[in-house]
């Protein structure tokens, strides 16, 4: 059903997006456990900033980063000065695209389930002694597991699935950063039809799966 | 032991401003629903900060507001027992228990775990959830968690309300032999009379957010009007300030 190419672009596709799910959830849990436990100021911009991706078009998303991290950007121009190497059109640019657009499903996710934690039992905790730490790992994150999984299952959808802010920040080079929803722009492009349907079937029905996990895991708390 | 306090707190519109101490006795607070009970056990625990005050036991200050000095939940060690019972879902009945013992060494704990679990005799429940156990097992459950790390005091909000006469009754001796044993001061929430003088050495009296009375159980004068209970209450204002050594209490059960 897929050529060479198609697999070599579901591979990379499932490198990027485990990769970007894993970041995103030790980043987005610690940052949903932050912003619903945590009473400070700025709580809802910092909610904003980290969900903002979820509504802007991925290709302003991308341009961001392309400020952030490009040859001359804020982050990358010494980085670059330093060790000569640029994250832009790499395969980590690609996880790097993908971190940022599906954070946001993570985070927004995570920290509904969270707060959804009832407070008494958390108050509990406390009182029988256990620091914050503690109280998170043993009684906060196993209550609001299936929440974390379903965000997390959430974001792997969307991060395999991202296209905008990826094609700006790692290009479209055969072989090295051509996902698959890449590889379909091209074949479209190019009018190869055939090979663009396959693909398409083929994503359409992995996504299909990740989005019933999903919903499974989040019916209990969304 | 000795506990006292003296706090003051505005919550909106509402304010508590109450202050008492008690030794090392139960003293139970009495009163309506939104008269600030819950909110003092919330701060002798750490979980809410005092606007104002000082709560203190024995000589270990919990809070101070001049100083800005005080002691977090965690440190406290308190044995609270919330009206929900606050049993984790996620783990058993045994999990539960041994969750209690923070601090102490494990075999310690675990030599104190089966003690609790015999003395409250839940022997047969120590692998099942809290959703698999009836109420008053769960209360058992959870003063046994509360009382492992042997806390320095116990505070119970309303810690029978959801049982039913007999099994009520059963825990209140099951209190009474823990109060014998652990002889610390315990402070108790109920809105039961019968169970306020059956167990209180002191009972204070609150009414929207003050500590209006401070009255030993023998002075609280039974309910005499047979199926009076409505006219009580509503006579109970009149009752408050022209009588004023005798409570505006209901009959038992309101």
């Amino acid at each position: 059903m897929l050529d060479s190419q198609a697999l070599s672009s579901l591979r990379l596709s499932l490198q990027v997006a485990s990769m970007a799910t894993l970041f995103i959830v030790l980043i987005g849990t610690g940052a949903a456990y932050f912003l619903a436990m945590k009473d400070f100021r700025g709580r809802e911009v910092l909610d904003m900033f980290l969900t903002l991706p979820l509504v802007l078009p991925p290709t302003v998303t991308g341009y961001y980063l392309i400020i952030l991290f490009g040859r001359n950007g804020l982050l990358g121009r010494p980085v670059f000065e330093a060790t000569g190497w640029s994250v832009m059109f790499t395969w980590q640019a690609a996880v790097l695209a993908s971190f940022v657009v599906a954070l946001p499903l993570m985070v927004k996710t995570a920290r509904a389930a969270i707060e959804s934690v009832d407070r008494n039992l958390i108050n509990a905790s406390y009182t029988l002694g256990h620091s914050n730490l503690n109280t998170a790992v043993k009684v906060i994150l196993p209550l609001a597991k299936k929440g974390i999984i379903a965000g997390a299952v959430l974001s792997f959808a969307r991060a395999m699935g991202e296209f905008g802010a990826t094609i700006m920040l790692a290009g479209n080079i055969p072989g090295k950063t051509d996902t698959m929803p890449i590889a379909i722009y091209s074949l479209a492009g190019s009018g190869e039809w055939s090979k663009a349907h396959a693909m398409v079937a083929v994503f359409t029905g992995i996504s299909g799966v990740f989005l019933y996990i999903a919903n499974r895991f989040g019916r209990r708390i969304i | 032991m000795s506990m006292s306090i003296s706090i003051r707190k505005k919550l909106g519109s509402f304010e508590l401003d109450v202050s008492w101490e008690i030794n090392n006795e139960l003293a139970v607070l009495f009163g309506h629903s939104g008269a600030g009970k819950s909110l003092t056990l919330q701060m002798i625990a750490g979980l809410i900060k005092p606007d104002q005050g000082v709560i203190r036991l024995d000589d270990l200050l919990f809070f101070d507001s001049a100083s800005g000095k005080g002691l977090r939940p965690q440190d406290r060690m308190l044995g609270y027992v919330f009206q929900d019972l606050a049993l984790f879902p996620h783990m058993t009945v045994y999990q539960n228990i041994l969750y209690g013992g923070h601090g102490i060494s494990k075999t310690e704990r675990l030599v104190r775990a089966d003690e609790m679990i015999r003395r409250f005799r839940i022997a047969d429940l120590r692998d099942r959830l809290p959703a698999k156990i009836s109420g008053g097992q769960k209360q058992r459950v959870a003063l046994a968690r509360a009382l492992l790390r042997k806390p320095r005091a116990l505070l119970l909000d309303e810690p029978f309300s959801a049982l039913d006469a007999t099994i009520r009754l059963e825990m209140v001796r099951l209190l009474k032999e823990v109060r014998h044993e652990f002889a610390i001061p315990v402070v108790m929430i109920t809105h039961d009379l019968d169970e306020a003088r059956t167990l209180a050495d002191r009972i204070f009296v609150y009414a929207e957010g003050k500590m209006v009375r401070s009255v030993r159980p023998d002075e609280i004068i039974p309910c005499q009007k047979p199926g009076g209970v409505q006219d009580l209450l509503q006579n109970s204002e009149y009752k408050l300030q022209e009588h004023a050594s005798i409570l505006p209490l209901p009959c038992s059960g309101v």
